[in-house]
């Protein structure tokens, strides 16, 4: 176990996420898509989870329910034993605050704003002081290797150091879980190793959970855990040897 | 949380300052205009009441016809007054100063090659006393030349600097269409009305010389009086009403063919057309006002729709319903108070502008500045409210899969 310590998931044995038949149906009648039809999936603490599968398979839809973004059709969806199902939207918004860490595909950053401005938006949303906030965001830009970048807008940086501003805003909160949707989908083959890199740094240095959905079989490779969506389910489930039980 | 709000609100409105301007011009024009009409408004009621104070409160007129018609007026189908009334007012009020029967006519005044054209005024010269008008120079009407009518005349300044420059008018002669007379004194210059009426420009003769060589009847037009200090104006007004109903033989319950106006009634005549004035321009400062709002929901709507990812990634990070709220609230409100602002500048400007051109004094009104920014604060929040809560609600899934 290399978690940090946390008094709720401890209470769980080590259990960061619990799903449960969780089932997400989109339209209704005729036009119902079933995106997930039936989940049962358990995310331990300081796990390193890839996700693969065709297009459709419903891993996008997954990783928005985990991420407090979206909630399911039906199932339970317990979050260091929280029952997220039963909260409100605002509620769940403060889940996201204080708890959870984005990576997108498209990066998703302030276009207008420097990367240091990105880094510490999180941190507004939090209530931190200007200097504490901006020591904190020169920490995590530092971590990922952009310091010397702070001022720059994400226009002029590459996409590679986009994404690693992107990963500093997600974990400049040290969020518990860390979601990552086709992180390298849209980069090199050279700049995804090096974000693969940054992210499994901070799973086995700090500890911190994370999911990520990827088409790349060597991408997977660097995760603890493999599971495969098929149309809606997880069709299998590998482990990568180095696992942390 | 509300400076992060601030500052991002001022990049996002620095970003677009074109769009910006444009759309808080609404806001500026309706609150140039109130401040420019209060403050203008302010001045001219000062200027008024001052104006009343030099006048003396205590003067009354009297005309024939019904209420203040201005001239010309219903006047024409009442009977005129004649000498005979002056004289029975004169006699018959108590508490009188002075008494000033007067007729006028706008005619061209000539001398030698340059023309005038002016009001002529005949009366006596109780006038200058019931308008407490002194002499430049020269000298009143003799008793001799009012009795006879004799053509002699005494100027405005304005009259006597178009006529004869700078030369001195004392003694010349000048015409009054067919009538040439002497000119035997020069008022003191009392300065444009409120409305920006000349009160110089004007060449006054014996009424008698009036009634004989320029109106062609014994007709008096109004009567001018001043009340003596202490005396009611009130009173010495139901007096004459009493006495001349009965000179005119008006039944019971009939109404006065014939007006007496104090100077309370003068003001306010004088305010009602501001008043009137006030109300027009209230509307359009109304409706400019509305106008700047709607035109800020527009911009920020179309700010909303621009700004979809943007909303979406911080929901997706942790902003709460009402951060976002508070953030385009907020972004609403700079936008209208920037509008107050400029408004309040340009409509100073335009206060300061119009108060030269109507001469009249400038006085600021720090009170009516802050209300109208208040209420450019409070037409940001009422129109900004519907685009921010529109944000707030925004599903961030949705948002952040808006290109
Ligand atoms: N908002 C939505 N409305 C309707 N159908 C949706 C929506 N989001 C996803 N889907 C459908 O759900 C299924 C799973 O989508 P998704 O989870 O994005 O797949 P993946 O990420 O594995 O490619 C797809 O068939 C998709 O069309
Ligand atoms: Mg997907």
């Amino acid at each position: 176990m290399n978690g940090r310590p946390d008094a709720a998931a401890d209470a769980w044995n080590g259990v960061l996420v619990a799903f449960s038949g969780i089932v997400k149906t989109y339209g209704m009648g005729d036009a119902t898509v079933h995106a997930l039809r039936g989940i049962d999936l358990v995310i331990r603490r300081g796990e390193f989870l890839a996700v693969m599968g065709p297009s459709g398979s419903g891993k996008s839809t997954c990783m928005n329910i985990l991420g407090c973004l979206d909630t399911p059709t039906s199932g339970t969806y317990l979050f260091q034993g929280i029952d997220v199902g039963a909260l409100s939207r605002e509620g769940r918004a403060l889940l996201r605050r204080h708890r959870l860490g984005f990576v997108f595909q498209g990066f998703n950053l302030l276009n207008q704003s420097s990367a240091l401005e990105n880094v510490e938006l999180p941190l507004i949303y939090r209530g931190l002081q200007p200097r504490e906030r901006r020591r904190k965001a020169r920490e995590a830009l530092e971590a990922v290797g952009l310091l010397d970048r702070q001022s720059h807008t994400p226009g002029e940086l590459s996409g590679g150091q986009q994404q690693r501003v992107a990963i500093a805003r997600a974990m400049v909160i040290e969020p518990a879980l860390l979601l990552a949707d086709e992180p390298t989908g849209n980069l090199d083959s050279g700049s995804s190793r090096e974000i693969m890199e940054l992210l499994t740094a901070f799973n086995e240095d700090r500890g911190i959970t994370i999911v990520m959905v990827t088409h790349d079989g060597n991408m997977a490779a660097y995760a603890n855990r493999t599971i495969h969506f098929l149309d809606g389910r997880i069709d299998s489930e590998v482990q990568n040897g180095d696992e942390p039980t | 949380m509300i400076r992060e709000t601030l500052l991002l609100a001022l990049r996002a409105i620095r970003r677009n300052v074109l769009r910006s301007s444009l759309t808080i011009l609404g806001i500026v024009i309706g609150v140039a205009s109130v401040i420019a009409m209060v403050t203008l408004g302010g001045g001219a009621t000062a200027q008024v009441s001052s104006e009343i104070a030099s006048l003396g409160s205590n003067m009354l007129q009297v005309r024939p016809g019904q209420g203040f018609h201005g001239p010309g007026g219903a006047r024409s189908a009442a009977p005129s007054f004649d000498r005979k009334d002056v004289e029975a007012i004169r006699g018959q009020v108590y508490g009188l100063e002075a008494v000033a029967p007067v007729s006028t006519a706008g005619l061209q005044a000539v001398s030698g090659n340059r023309n005038w054209s002016t009001s002529v005024l005949g009366t006596t010269n109780e006038y200058f006393d019931v308008r407490d008008w002194p002499l430049g120079s020269g000298r009143i009407f003799g008793e001799g030349e009012l009795r006879s009518g004799k053509a002699v005349c005494i100027l405005g300044t304005t009259v006597g600097r178009e006529l004869f420059g700078d030369g001195d008018p004392l003694g010349a002669s000048i015409r009054l269409e067919k009538l040439a007379c002497t000119v035997i004194g020069i008022l003191a210059s009392k300065g444009q009305t409120s409305f920006g009426q000349d009160q110089d420009d004007v060449v006054i003769i014996p009424l008698r010389t009036f009634q004989r060589r320029i109106a062609g009847s014994t007709d008096v037009e109004a009567v001018y009086l001043s009340a003596l200090d202490g005396v009611s104006t009130t009173s010495v007004k139901q007096d004459i009403e009493g006495l001349m109903r009965e000179r005119r033989r008006i039944a019971e319950g009939k109404d006065d063919d014939f007006h007496v106006r104090d100077m309370q009634e003068i003001v306010t005549a004088l305010t009602g057309t501001t008043r009137v004035l006030t109300a027009l321009l209230g509307a359009v400062a109304a409706v400019s006002l509305l106008v700047g709002g709607i035109g800020i929901m527009n911009i920020m709507l179309v700010s909303v729709t621009e700004r979809t990812r943007e909303i979406g990634i911080r929901l997706a990070i942790g902003a709460l319903e009402r951060d976002v709220l508070l953030q385009f609230l907020i972004e609403a409100v700079v936008l209208s108070s920037f509008g107050g602002i400029f408004g309040i500048l340009f409509g100073l400007l335009m206060a300061l502008a119009g108060a030269r051109a109507m001469s009249v004094p400038f006085i600021l009104n720090p009170g009516i500045m802050v209300v109208a920014f208040l209420f450019s604060v409070a037409i940001g929040v009422a129109f900004g409210y519907f685009p921010a809560r529109r944000a707030a609600r925004l599903d961030p899934i949705d948002a952040l899969r808006h290109e």
